[in-house]
Parts: C-alpha cells; sequence; structure tokens
C-alpha cells in the first residue's frame, strides 16, 4: 500500500496547470510517465537526490488510469486532494455544483467508518 | 502590554468571496444574506480598532505536504503572499499580499518554545484560504500587520482536541505578554460538521446539523468542559470527514477563555456547510467604531 504516493501524484498534479489537462486527455499514459519519472522525485531537492522505493500498487496505479474517484477513496487516498484535482478536470464540463453533487451520488454505498487516510 | 482587542472565530468559506462579488444571474439567491451576515460580523472586528491581525488557519497542502508535515506552524517574515492557482481556479479568490508582524511572530515563537510548544515556523510563507477568508470578510482592505499560525487539521496524525484548545490558551497570554502597546485582534477559522471528497458532500445543508447545533452552542457559551467532554479525534470523524477543521474553533475557545460567553454569535444555514461567526471582547465591549477609510460599504 502506498497511500503517501497516490496522494503525491493528485498533489503534484493539481498544483500545476499543464498536468491537469495531461491527466484529464490521457489518464493512463500521464500515470506510466509520472511513474516512472516523477514517483522518486524529492520535492525542492536536486534529481539525482531522488529516492528509490516508490511505486503505486497494481490496483492505486488502476484507479488512477481510470480516473476512478470512488475507489481512490476507498484505498484511502487524502479526500480533498482527489476531490480538488477531479473537480479541476471535469466541473468543466458541467452545471454549477452538478459534477461535485454526482461525485457524491457515484460514494452513496460508502458508510462509515470511512477507509482510512493515515500516511 | 499588548492588549487582546478582540478574539473572533468563524468558519472559512472559499465560497463567499465570487458569491459576494457576482451579479446578476451569476449572483446566488443567498448571496444577499450572506452579505449582510459578513457586514455585521466585520464591524465587530472594526470597532475592536485592532493594530495586528493574529490569523489562525490551516494549510490545505499547499507549501506543507506530507514529506515535511509540522503539527504548528507560525509565520514569521516581513510579507505573505496569498492564495494559490488552485484556488484561483475553483474559487476565482484574488492574489493578495499582506505584511507581517514580525516582532510578534518572534515573541510568539520564543516564548511559545519555553512554553511547551515545539512550533515550527516558516520565514518565506504563502499563505491560503483559511487565511486569507477572513481577510476578505473581516478586514477587506487588508492594511494590518498579520501573524499567521498554521495547524494541522488535514494530514493524520494531529495533535488531540486538548492541544488545540492549550494552544488557544497559551496564544492569549503570549499575545498579552507582548511588550508592546498595540491592540492585537487574534482571529481564527475552521468548520462546523463537513464532507469534503465523500458521500455526504455538497448536500441541502452540512452534513450533520445536530453537530453543529451543538458545536455553535459550545462555542458560544465557551463550553470548553463540554466540547472537551464530547469531541475526540475518533468522534470528529462521524460529523462528517472534514470535521476535524473544527478543532481550530476549540483553539479560539481556548484563546476566548473557559466559560466565556461569546459577546456577538451568528449563523447561517448554507448548502455543503453551515457558516458560524463568534466574536469576543476580552477588553470589554468597545464603544462602535466609525468604518476605517476606504472600507468596502
Amino acid at each position: 500500500m502506498s497511500k503517501y504516493l497516490v496522494n503525491k501524484f493528485l498533489y503534484t498534479v493539481d498544483r500545476d496547470p499543464e498536468l491537469v489537462d495531461r491527466y484529464r486527455d490521457d489518464p493512463a499514459g500521464t500515470v506510466d510517465w509520472w511513474e516512472r519519472d516523477m514517483a522518486n522525485t524529492l520535492l525542492n531537492c536536486l534529481a539525482a537526490e531522488r529516492s528509490t522505493w516508490l511505486a503505486f500498487t497494481p490496483e492505486e496505479g488502476r484507479a488512477l488510469r481510470e480516473h476512478d474517484h470512488v475507489r481512490l477513496f476507498e484505498l484511502g487516498a487524502h479526500p480533498f486532494l482527489t476531490l480538488t484535482l477531479f473537480i479541476a478536470m471535469f466541473e468543466r464540463d458541467h452545471g454549477p455544483l452538478e459534477y461535485q453533487k454526482a461525485y457524491a451520488r457515484a460514494m452513496q454505498h460508502i458508510q462509515l467508518p470511512y477507509p482510512d487516510i493515515a500516511t | 502590554m499588548a492588549t487582546v482587542a478582540a478574539v473572533i472565530a468563524s468558519t472559512h468559506h472559499p465560497f463567499y468571496y465570487r458569491a459576494s462579488t457576482s451579479t446578476g444571474a451569476d449572483r446566488p439567491p443567498f448571496a444577499d444574506e450572506w452579505v449582510a451576515k459578513i457586514g455585521a460580523f466585520r464591524a465587530t472586528l472594526t470597532r475592536a480598532e485592532p493594530d495586528v491581525l493574529v490569523m489562525v488557519g490551516s494549510d490545505h497542502f499547499h507549501q506543507l505536504w506530507l514529506d515535511n508535515m509540522p503539527q504548528f506552524l507560525v509565520g514569521k517574515a516581513p510579507f505573505f503572499d496569498a492564495n494559490w492557482y488552485n484556488e484561483e481556479r475553483e474559487f476565482g479568490l484574488p492574489r493578495m499580499r499582506l505584511a507581517g508582524e514580525e516582532e510578534l511572530a518572534a515573541h510568539i515563537l520564543r516564548q511559545g518554545l519555553d512554553a511547551g510548544f515545539d512550533l515550527a515556523f516558516s520565514n518565506e510563507l504563502r499563505i491560503d484560504h483559511s487565511v486569507t477568508c477572513p481577510i476578505i470578510t473581516l478586514r477587506p482592505e487588508a492594511d494590518l500587520p498579520i501573524v499567521p499560525v498554521y495547524t494541522n487539521i488535514f494530514a493524520p496524525p494531529m495533535p488531540r482536541p486538548e492541544r488545540f484548545v492549550q494552544l488557544g490558551r497559551a496564544l492569549r497570554q503570549l499575545v498579552e505578554s507582548w511588550p508592546s502597546s498595540k491592540r492585537v485582534a487574534i482571529i481564527g477559522t475552521g468548520h462546523l460538521s463537513l464532507e469534503l471528497g465523500g458521500p455526504r458532500q455538497f448536500g441541502p445543508h452540512g452534513p450533520d446539523p445536530e453537530f453543529d447545533a451543538k458545536a455553535v452552542a459550545w462555542i458560544a457559551n465557551g463550553d470548553v468542559e463540554g466540547c472537551l467532554a464530547e469531541v475526540t479525534l475518533d468522534s470528529l470523524h462521524s460529523p462528517g470527514n472534514a470535521t476535524h477543521g473544527f478543532m481550530d474553533f476549540m483553539l479560539m475557545m481556548g484563546a476566548a477563555g473557559d466559560g466565556v460567553q461569546a459577546d456577538y454569535t451568528d449563523t447561517l444555514d448554507l448548502f455543503h456547510t453551515m457558516e458560524a461567526y463568534f466574536t469576543w471582547y476580552p477588553d470589554g465591549l468597545p464603544a462602535p467604531a466609525r468604518a476605517p477609510e476606504g472600507a468596502a460599504s
């Protein structure tokens, strides 16, 4: 399980307008590129000082490649990060608050206690 | 010594700026009532005639990240730029720049460390909507120097609610022991029940109106004991998955004082979340003040 890395993906994509559109338009390609080239980047450090051990589980990679926000929630990804990025990608295709409400409807089967988001 | 001119606790709603500035068909039906309530709330700060604002809030994974996460952090810098690309994108928030009050920040850090709070600090902090929303609502001129205090209500493991109350009490004492003749308002923002990214988000009300009613009563009555008897890190999951932001209200209850009733309480039931506004005047109720020059009407 690598909740931290899923969160790192959501966080680093969300803060970069170019990456937001790239992930919207080509989710599988963006996730593959990011895991290969970016996942081990230590933020604010030289490229040579990268980490050596970070990788998605197959299920995490699948959820990210398929824009599956419900599965990301079930896997314990930080819900604020997922919501913010998915609003950025998909709100534009909907009327006011339509996307946010549909996002919640897709999760109606999820009961308390929610999955643990601790990293 | 400095005077605590006001203690103010509020929700921070990133939709307020767009709702209050939109016109015509874009203006939501609740905007006029919201603006009126904010106007009355703003007057409670204006009449306190503050010189400096201590701003308690929480970074939303903007500058503070899981590779290096402080629990409590004080910003000590001459200036703080504000708002981030994703807040401009989602909420239409403007870019801002606020001056810092470095002397008070240094005092809070030194004396806070000596009082047993291992405060982190930042000398270059870009602040986010947890601080700029209350600037927009309470002091839109953005003309007073600030000391931002960030808390972790976002990334577990977090400090327990008791620790937030303790820090609030300490913050009040730290401001009161600052050797200065200035008037300081301590302003903190958090949430009542709130769900973000889960099945209960964006409903017709906040996810747990019953919790909200209890929370407003705890805050308005300064009922720290009653609040602490019911609120734990575990219990806060139940009203909504982002309700740990309520711990910033608990910090402000600590700053206001155990058993001290708020001098001003107001709420607004909105979709998605309830708004709540509280003001205490530890130094007594000030005379109604004139609006500062250049203030928006």
